[in-house]
């Protein structure tokens, strides 16, 4: 290219455009820069921070989602199975966009496009011509259908909706059809996810019943790292365990490119999906997103249902012992191997991250743990955030700092959001900040380097393609961390005598 | 009929046959062959009408259009989502709207500030703790301009009173509460957002700004969001031919510049399908003439410079003829450049209200021809304006659906694809160059005579790459 092109990047940092910026004030009628600074300054006192956690009615930079784009996450890990909206059309334009932006990836997902007249006479006929249409013109193996918030404000009945559906023959009788109430106006993402799931393995295991076999269920739970699915998939073959993948993402969320789009990229079987109900046993990764699941698993299926979260040296540990209990299988040496490079890695880099000070800000069960990660290289967990947060969760975090001499200063705040966290970074600050993208509007007002890592991850490409589970994922985590660590300190020696070329 | 017109008939006949019975009669309406003369009755479309439920149409809400076009770029007011979480948080900074200011002091654009119902506000109603709300922010925030309570599907239909709140609230702080019913089940697309949102700005904040002293050469830039910087590089040109911007709308926007644009000699509208709405209404009620303009690519550009100044003095004329002298070179060096390697390479749009037709001028600049076009919510009188644009046989589409996208896709086998976030990876798989037109792909600006150059820098980039090259493809 011979031009030089000037982009946003550079353009609006020339003289011109500097001075277009001046003359525009002029309509502005802004505050004056003394204003402005002073009420800048006072954003950053405990007085400012009082006030902040004193409000009741309004969140502002919540980091959680709504319980529809958790269900349809789900959904989209079943092999051949069409996300399904019953409610007005921009829930999953956004659905779609917002998984979009995350994964840089196509996203499947049909809405029954409601409008007034649904609100006044309900959504039945949109969800018969929605359901018709939509396994007419894109031949599904399941149809799973969740709702929106304007859907569940009116009532939409989606049992006899589909029953109804049935009757009219508008789908064949054997096509599954589970269903799930997501409101908005309850729980979270994670909440879609877990109700979703449960609705599905609800409708597939029915009639499937036969004798226990030698098989376990993973449940991965809202993970969007597609790294993670694959991890699973390798550690489960590594062990010998036969398995079944409770809904596989990776499929859906990273498909090759072979210049051919695919609708359904492929996922958990629905055969396998079925099956789910003989295993011997079910491992969630994820606590808070599968409380349902489980529940329904243990009581309904009398399966060995657990919890084995797999994030930190300990936590993996843990899930290979009761693994390795349930199967009866040994812990293969291949993956101790993996075990003592985690600990290596971990051992040399501690130096650098040992006493940081951090706040965290995301999901649940990540948050939980990324604290047992922490504490388990000798960095401080200040400020745990958690938007979606209960209280059990709140008591489960503050257990956890307790075992550990370097989770003292720890505290956690559920139901409390970003522009809370931002008071907190000012009045008690903090040398690192782990969050998704949104977080960034704190790095930049705090000056907290961000280490990303979480929900969605917007600005910065292929992340979510690493592992963050297992040893694998230990290492992935040291390696974002420390280097981060490791970037800040470069930049603030840049003009000392410290500016090191080994660290 | 010709028989460019009969061969695309045909082909979207063909396509069509997927859909059952009903739904295919209704798809039937919205895709033809275009015919620029308007002699054929057959090739209208036809528009704003609601989408086929179960099919994936592309559209959004219009909340989606009051939030992230009309409302959520006025910088220094508080946009609150009110009702549950989700529509705040995917529409929080989507679309780049660009502005300055200091973010959560005297400005808001990159917030998500929402009521977040829960269950008992769906139950006892969320206008209790509204009030409550707007008082937390206003303490919280002391040099917000206004704020504006854009209501979700849950508070239209649980019936809240969010206009008493607002009127009694804006007493009490004596600045603009503005109550916004865009719930997303009105209407069939984000336009009806854009209306109501108009009418908003029409009842809240037209008229009342404050300013000073007016020029003969005041104009407002009416329909612009600054996306990438868009609106900054519109006004750099409009300021050059010696005319004085006072009110940006809404990109980059400020509460008083909504204000005072009633006192603009003239309005200057850039997305007709968003804000033609307030235009009339300040032509009815001040007199205020309004000119669309099109400001991608340098043939429409200089035609637009030109239509703008024929409304002012010879002064005015003077400058602009003289501002396309010195930009010319330029703009034909980035030809020059661009233009050998895009030659004849054919381009599909599928983009929201205006970019359809207005990008056109922009890619024919560079040598490529726009064989298919269509709007996710554009009106009849889009449409009309769209035809001559495009060639005899072209496809138009509204409301296209992603099954009908990929189905063009194939048969026109176009050399580069020009759609949305959600559009995006799916062509990314079929090996299809692919630009996102909304958001520039998070590059920009492409207005005026500092964004041509991207635009055209992009587009070679696109349908250049050589990533495209190593699909292994199935035989």
């Amino acid at each position: 290219m011979k031009l030089k092109i000037k982009d946003h990047n550079e353009l609006f940092q020339e003289e011109a455009y500097c001075k277009q910026f001046e003359g525009k004030k002029e309509f502005e009628n802004g505050p004056t820069e003394e204003e402005i600074n002073r009420v800048a300054e006072w954003t950053k006192t405990e007085e400012y921070k009082e006030l902040n956690f004193k409000r009741q009615n309004i969140k502002i930079n919540p980091a959680k989602a709504c319980q529809p784009l958790g269900a349809i996450f789900c959904s989209s890990g079943f092999d051949g199975a069409l996300p399904f909206v019953q409610g007005a059309q921009g829930c999953v334009a956004y659905f779609r966009s917002h998984l979009n932006r995350h994964f840089k990836e196509p996203m499947t997902a049909v809405s029954t496009s409601m409008t007034e007249d649904a609100a006044v006479f309900g959504g039945l006929n949109n969800m018969l011509e929605g359901i018709e249409n939509a396994y007419t013109l894109y031949k599904p193996k399941m149809i799973s259908v969740c709702t929106t918030c304007m859907a569940e404000v009116i009532g939409d009945d989606l049992n006899a909706y589909i029953r109804t559906a049935r009757e009219k023959e508008l789908i064949p009788k054997d096509l599954p059809v589970p269903f799930a109430h997501t409101p908005s106006f309850v729980g979270s993402h994670i909440t879609g996810y877990d109700v979703m799931m449960k609705g599905i393995l609800t409708a597939l295991i029915a009639g499937k019943k036969d004798e226990p076999k030698e098989k376990i269920n993973i449940i991965m739970g809202f993970d969007t790292y597609t790294g993670d699915y694959h991890e699973v998939k390798r550690l489960m073959r590594t062990m010998g365990v036969d398995f079944t993948l409770l809904s596989d993402a990776s499929a859906t969320f990273d498909s090759p490119n072979t210049g051919e789009y695919k609708l359904y990229p492929g996922g958990t079987p629905l055969a396998d999906a079925a099956d789910s109900i003989n295993a011997r046993a079910t491992i969630s990764l994820q606590k808070y997103s599968t409380m349902k699941t489980m529940e329904y698993i243990h009581k309904e299926w009398g399966q060995n249902a657990q919890v084995l979260p797999m994030i930190g040296v300990k936590n993996t540990d843990n899930f290979f012992e009761e693994l390795s209990k349930i199967t009866g299988k040994p812990i293969p040496k291949e993956i101790e191997e993996e075990r003592g490079r985690a600990v290596d890695a971990m051992i040399d880099s501690h130096a650098y991250v040992h006493g940081k000070r951090f706040a965290l800000v995301g999901d649940l069960d990540q948050l939980l743990g990324l604290i047992s990660f922490l504490l388990e290289m000798g960095a401080v967990p200040v400020h745990i955030v958690c938007t979606n947060g209960d209280k059990k969760f709140e008591e489960e975090a503050i257990t956890l700092l307790n075992e550990s001499p370097f989770g003292a200063e720890g505290k956690v705040y559920i139901n409390k959001d970003m522009w809370h966290l931002r008071s907190l970074m000012f009045t008690e600050p903090v040398d690192y900040l782990i969050g998704n993208s949104y977080a960034k509007f704190l790095w930049r007002d705090t000056g907290t380097p961000l280490i990303r890592i979480g929900f969605p991850l917007f600005d910065r490409h292929q992340l979510h393609r690493y592992p963050i589970i297992g040893y694998q994922g230990v290492i992935n985590l040291v390696n974002w961390v420390v280097n981060t660590i490791l970037d800040e300190m470069d930049r603030k020696t840049m003009n000392t005598t410290s500016f090191d070329v080994i660290r | 009929m010709s028989s460019a017109i009969k061969d695309t008939q045909n082909m979207i006949e063909e396509v069509l046959d997927a859909y059952p019975e009903k739904a295919k009669k209704d798809r039937a309406k919205h895709l033809a062959a275009n015919d620029p003369s308007g002699q054929c009755s057959a090739c209208q479309v036809k528009s704003n009408i609601k989408s086929r439920p179960g099919v994936m149409t592309v559209r959004g809400c219009a909340y989606a259009g009051a939030k992230g076009v009309v409302w959520g770029p006025v910088k220094d007011q508080i946009t609150i989502s009110h009702g549950p979480i989700g529509c705040g948080q995917y529409s929080w900074w989507s679309r780049r709207n660009y502005y300055n200011g200091q973010t959560g002091i005297d400005t808001f654009g990159t917030m998500h500030i929402t009521t977040d119902f829960q269950e008992k506000d769906i139950v006892y109603g969320g206008d209790k703790n509204l009030d409550a709300a707007l008082h937390e922010l206003k303490e919280l925030f002391p040099l917000a301009k206004s704020i504006g309570i854009l209501s979700e599907c849950p508070v239209g239909l649980i019936g809240d009173d969010i206009e008493a709140v607002s009127k009694k609230v804006g007493k009490e702080f004596g600045c603009p509460i503005v109550p916004v019913r865009c719930e997303g089940f009105r209407g069939v697309s984000q336009s009806l957002g854009h209306h109501i949102a108009n009418d908003t700005i029409r009842d809240y904040v037209l008229g009342k700004g404050t300013l000073e002293k007016t020029t003969p050469y005041d104009v407002a830039l009416v329909g612009d969001y600054n996306i990438g910087g868009d609106a900054w590089a519109s006004r750099k040109m409009l300021e050059e031919m010696g005319l004085r911007v006072i009110a940006q709308w809404t990109g980059d926007a400020s509460i008083n510049e909504l204000g005072i644009a009633h006192k603009a000699k003239l309005n200057l509208i850039h997305c007709y399908r968003s804000m033609n709405y307030i235009c009339r209404h300040m032509e009815e009620q001040y007199g205020i003439p309004w000119v669309e303009f099109n400001f991608f690519g340098p043939t429409k550009i200089y035609q637009s410079l030109r239509k703008i100044a024929s409304y002012f003095d010879d002064a005015i004329k003077e400058r602009t003829e003289k501002m396309i002298e010195k930009y010319k070179p330029h703009m034909d060096e980035v030809i020059a450049e661009f233009r050998p390697r895009l030659e004849g390479k054919k381009v599909m749009l599928y983009v929201g209200g205006l970019r359809p037709r207005h990008t056109i001028g922009a890619y024919e600049d560079l040598g490529m021809e726009v064989v298919a076009s269509g709007y996710e919510f554009g009106h009849n009188d889009d449409y009309k304006r769209t035809y001559p644009e495009m060639k005899e046989g072209a496809v138009i589409m509204d409301d296209a659906t992603l099954y009908e996208l990929e189905e063009f896709t194939r048969r026109l086998r176009p050399d580069m694809v020009g759609s949305g976030i959600k559009e995006k990876y799916s062509y990314h798989k079929m090996g299809v160059p692919f630009r996102q037109m909304h958001s520039w792909d998070y590059s920009g600006p492409y207005h005026g005579f500092d964004g041509f150059p991207v635009f055209a820098r992009d587009m070679d980039m696109t349908v250049n790459s050589p990533t495209w090259s190593l699909i292994r493809r199935k035989r």
